[in-house]
């Protein structure tokens, strides 16, 4: 796999990104327990760069995150701290004509009282194709592209099979003719040979229209396929980044070790010494002091961990927050 | 070889349907032997669930088991009255179900829950101490926290009283499988129980079942759509497709060298990390409409050997070797074709 | 991949072409859906006739409604002795045709049924859509006016609030929508906040859609149907509450004439001239279940919530 990445300068860019949701205590709650509105830190400081025509895999269990910074990317979500630059400037509403995403269900993410001409063609209008004329002609070699048939423009969502909306999915994202595509998640309802398509699909549009994707997904093997680099999230917080084959290779945090070891594989040499985590990922509202990933780590290194959150450092080529390594 | 513990002959499941009938599973035949871990393969909609629920003669009307025989321990679970079925299901056949949080009841505790269904099969009357010196409700809490110390629910004391929201996902599959085993059942069937949990929280559901499975020596099917789950965990699997078999034999033997073109074709469309491609080899097409299939091998529309013989031929498991199975007129008149030679 | 293709003023027309199609398979299936619910069609088929008969009341009877003549006071239907075919239901104490006027006071119900479900709609609906979908502060004060509203009865909270402003048809429609919003707003505002957490909204902003696009052309859409049969249902309770008012002097005034005021006008004849007051209350009874059985037949086929599958 090309490595894109060039120097020169990134095509987006987070710097120290954070997203907090409010969660309201209720007023019965404040007057008689003295409860007082939380805060589910679902993105806590995050930093990370996209260079033009790369992919970069965005892997984390549920709740760690990778989602909200996925939308807080595609501009759906307003950061609560931090900012995103796109080509070095901060960016603003507009920012849509540069980024688009593509969502996980395929069932939900289409309008189902809408056919496929209406669903293709209101991203065209937002592109500023007035012509009607172009803009079928526009909407149906669209169809064509993502492997759709002609006689499918006049359908509605539900005559589609998973597979096939995730396709109608991917048109409307490419309609707007973006440059940056943050996916999330878009082949892990599909069925495995269905999600096969998919991915080769997402992979001749890169090439085609010269895309640069965020590529958020929870199974490994996907974004080992897809991904040039990849950051590794635990609890709102990025644990580790690295090249992809030398992040596979070798993980330095115990969390991606933990991780890598707990998918399964179908060839036997792949197979990595089992680590059994303990318990689950900790609630984002009231995170561990220190090391989020302290509380079910099984190489901790000391009190430090407990207590104050490490530093970034590079080691090997990686980026990694973890004591064992400062 | 002993006499197995589970033996489906030739059993077929249909759905009616205003398109049609749809045969679900048509024609399975497996058998698990006492203390194996068999593995059910295969994308949504090819029928692997039904196997399941046919078992336990779940099948929700107006689907109905059409044919075959559903050996359990010798007698034939598809001749049972209900009650006697009743007796079973739950007992010395428990299921594990994809969704913990729509199985478990949200208003009892999950350590009642897990009481209620040792309860229901009257295992709890077993206490070794007449009833005024025992107490029967202690006895029956103290083999309820017992269970949920071993599915590795941690402080089963203080959880006890705990109701599954307040527990974590993986936690409530725990509580499920505690279900499950409270009346140390000898057939597990697991339908996707790791699906809709995290990796790491996999890893440890899985753990928990492999450790089952040991110490009670009970017969597990699993059900999973993840082949690599499928080779990890089971001595042997059967691949699903369109509600029948097309290969079945050892699991890792099958993955490392499978034969039936299906199964091929899901190995090498599924990203791998030890195999860097560029591309992955997508089988075409998607899974076919089961109402009103044409007879014949249903893979054929996606299948890169399919030629004009495969549409009449009816096609059946041909042994391998060493145990393996498929379903390909690759295999049939006992001639074995290598796939080179054949294309 | 080329740009040209074989499109052009013939895809358009095609394109019309295939939207009429849609338009009608969508129609031929309603229709053959209902056909599937006898009683709903029953309904539906009943609505339908009090509503022909609104509109083209004065081709179907030569009478006025208003102006009747003493000499022909309490004549009994036809079917009587002492009936007359000219007045085949009779005629009232002011000796007017009661045929024309239950025919005429269908169109005052089903003219007040009618504005007070319109006007319930666009006010509840656009209110429910916009706290619904905004939630904040507006939403807080909106929420909390509609329970307070709920609180009251509704046929106390009209007559409370006719007394107040007085007796008349425009009075009426207000006293009757001042709590008729409550149902859509609650209605709407639970199905937006529904709607909006469905990646389908996502993808529209992503686009760069506006919020006010987004609720009226992604979200709409998908709850006009349930607005619609809630408006059906609505409608028959409007028509009884207005004839209620009416019934007490406090809806439509005579010589107007409102099923409620004449039921009312024949309660001093009924025990010497039944049909006075019967007659007009069985037209109340007629068509008040007839447009709830259709709107729950409607219900059933266009509720996507109720679709099980």
């Amino acid at each position: 796999m090309s490595r894109r990445a060039a120097n020169g300068a990134p095509l987006v860019e987070a710097r120290d990104v954070k997203k907090h949701f409010p969660v309201p205590a209720s007023l019965l709650g404040k007057l008689l327990a003295g409860q007082k509105d939380q805060l589910v830190k679902a993105v806590d400081g995050v930093s990370f760069k996209i260079w033009p025509g790369e992919t970069v895999g965005l892997v984390g269990e549920s709740g760690c995150g990778k989602t909200t910074l996925g939308r807080v990317l595609a501009r759906l979500y307003e950061p609560t701290a931090g900012e995103i630059l796109f080509r070095d400037w901060p960016v603003h509403s507009s920012f849509f004509r540069h980024t688009q995403i593509i969502f996980q269900n395929p069932y939900s993410s289409l309008n189902p009282r809408k056919t496929v001409r209406d669903i293709i063609g209101v991203a065209l209008r937002q592109r500023g194709l007035r012509d009607p004329q172009e803009r079928e002609a526009e909407t149906l070699r669209l169809l064509r592209r993502v492997g759709l048939s002609e006689r499918h423009v006049d359908a509605y969502p539900h005559q589609f099979s998973g597979g096939q909306r995730q396709r109608i999915g991917i048109a409307r994202a490419l309609a707007i003719q973006p440059q940056f595509v943050v996916a999330d998640e878009p082949v892990s309802a599909l069925d495995v040979s269905i999600q096969a398509q998919v991915i080769n699909l997402l992979q001749e549009l890169q090439e085609e229209f010269d895309l640069t994707y965020l590529f958020i997904a929870h199974d490994l093997s996907v974004i080992h396929h897809l991904s040039d680099r990849v950051v590794v999230m635990y609890l709102g917080h990025v644990m580790e980044e690295a090249e992809t084959e030398s992040l596979f290779a070798n993980p330095l945090h115990p969390y991606t070790q933990a991780l890598l070891a707990a998918i399964p594989v179908v060839d036997k040499e792949d197979r990595r010494e089992r680590i059994i985590l303990e318990g689950a990922v900790p609630s984002p509202i009231d995170p561990p002091s220190g090391c989020p990933f302290h509380t079910r780590c099984f190489a901790k290194k000391g009190p430090e961990c407990e207590q104050e959150y490490p530093p970034e450092v590079q080691v090997q080529g990686h980026r990694v927050a973890c004591w064992l390594y400062v | 070889m002993a006499e197995p513990l589970l033996e489906l002959r030739n059993l077929t499941t249909v759905f009616p349907m205003r398109r049609g009938a749809v045969n679900a599973v048509s024609g399975v035949n497996l058998r698990v032997q006492p203390g194996e871990i068999l593995g059910i393969v295969g994308e949504s909609g090819c029928g692997k669930s039904s196997v399941l629920l046919s078992i336990l003669r779940l099948i929700r009307q107006p689907g109905h088991i059409a044919a075959g025989n559903i050996f359990f321990k010798g007698r034939d679970l598809r001749r049972l009255p209900q009650k006697k079925m009743r007796a079973i299901r739950g007992n010395e056949i428990s299921m594990i179900f994809q969704d913990p949080l729509s199985t478990l009841n949200p208003v009892f505790p999950v350590g009642e829950q897990i009481r209620e269904a040792m309860r229901l099969h009257g295992i709890a009357n077993a206490s070794p101490l007449p009833w005024p010196l025992a107490g029967r409700r202690s006895h029956e809490k103290q083999r309820v926290l017992d269970v949920m110390a071993e599915v590795g629910i941690p402080a089963p004391e203080a959880r006890y009283r705990a109701y599954p929201h307040e527990f974590s996902g993986g936690m409530q599959q725990r509580a499920l499988i505690a279900i499950a085993l409270v009346c140390e059942p000898t057939l597990l069937l697991a339908d996707e129980p790791t699906t809709a949990l995290d990796v790491t929280i996999q890893a440890q559901i899985m753990e928990v079942m492999r450790r089952v499975n040991r110490e009670h020596g009970a017969g597990i099917i699993l059900v999973t759509h993840n082949l690599g789950l499928a080779a990890e965990f089971c001595d042997n699997i059967a691949v699903m497709y369109a509600g029948r078999i097309v290969e079945r034999g050892p699991a890792q033997q099958v993955v490392d060298n499978p034969q039936h073109p299906y199964t091929r074709g899901l190995l090498a469309c599924l990203p791998q990390i030890s195999r860097q491609r560029s591309r992955i080899d997508p089988i075409p097409g998607e899974v076919p409409d089961l109402a009103g299939l044409p007879p014949g091998c249903a893979f054929i529309p996606r299948c890169s050997l399919a030629r004009d013989a495969c549409n009449s031929v009816d096609l059946r498991l041909r042994s391998l070797q060493a145990n393996q199975y498929a379903r390909c007129i690759l295999y049939e008149d006992g001639v074995r074709y290598t796939v080179e030679e054949f294309s | 991949m080329s740009v040209t293709s074989p499109t052009g003023a013939p895809a358009i027309a095609g394109r019309r072409q295939a939207r009429l199609e849609l338009w009608q398979r969508n129609a031929r299936r309603f229709l053959a859906e209902l056909g599937r619910q006898p009683i709903a069609l029953l309904g539906g088929l009943v609505v339908l006739a009090f509503i022909l008969a609104a509109v083209f009341a004065p081709y179907i009877t030569a009478h006025d409604p208003e102006l009747g003549s003493l000499r022909q006071r309490l004549i009994p239907p036809v079917w009587q002795q002492g009936g007359a075919a000219e007045f085949p239901l009779g005629t009232d104490g002011q000796g007017r045709d009661l045929l024309t006027r239950i025919i005429y006071g269908a169109r005052i119900s089903l003219l007040v049924g009618f504005l007070t479900v319109a006007i319930s709609i666009i006010a509840g609906a656009g209110l429910g859509a916009v706290a619904g979908y905004y939630r904040g502060w507006l939403d807080t004060v909106l929420s909390r006016f509609a329970d307070l509203l709920m609180a009251f009865p509704f046929l106390i909270f009209a007559i409370a609030m006719m007394a107040f402003i007085g007796p008349g048809f425009a009075n009426l429609i207000l006293a009757l929508t001042f709590k008729g919003w409550v149902e859509f707003y609650r209605l709407v505002r639970g199905d937006i906040m529904s709607e909006k957490t469905r990646e389908y909204v996502e993808a529209a902003r992503a686009l760069g859609r506006s919020h006010p696009t987004i609720i009226v052309a992604e979200i709409l859409p998908n709850i006009v149907q349930s607005i619609f049969v809630v408006g059906t249902l609505r409608m028959g309770f409007f028509i009884v509450t207005e004839a209620s008012l009416s019934f007490l002097g406090l809806g439509i005034q005579p010589p107007t004439p409102a099923w409620g005021s004449m039921v009312a006008a024949g309660r001093d004849v009924m025990l010497t001239h039944w049909w006075v007051a019967t007659l007009p209350g069985l037209a109340i009874v007629l068509l008040v279940p007839a447009l709830n059985i259709f709107g729950e037949g409607l219900r059933d086929i266009l509720d996507p919530r109720l679709k099980v599958q």
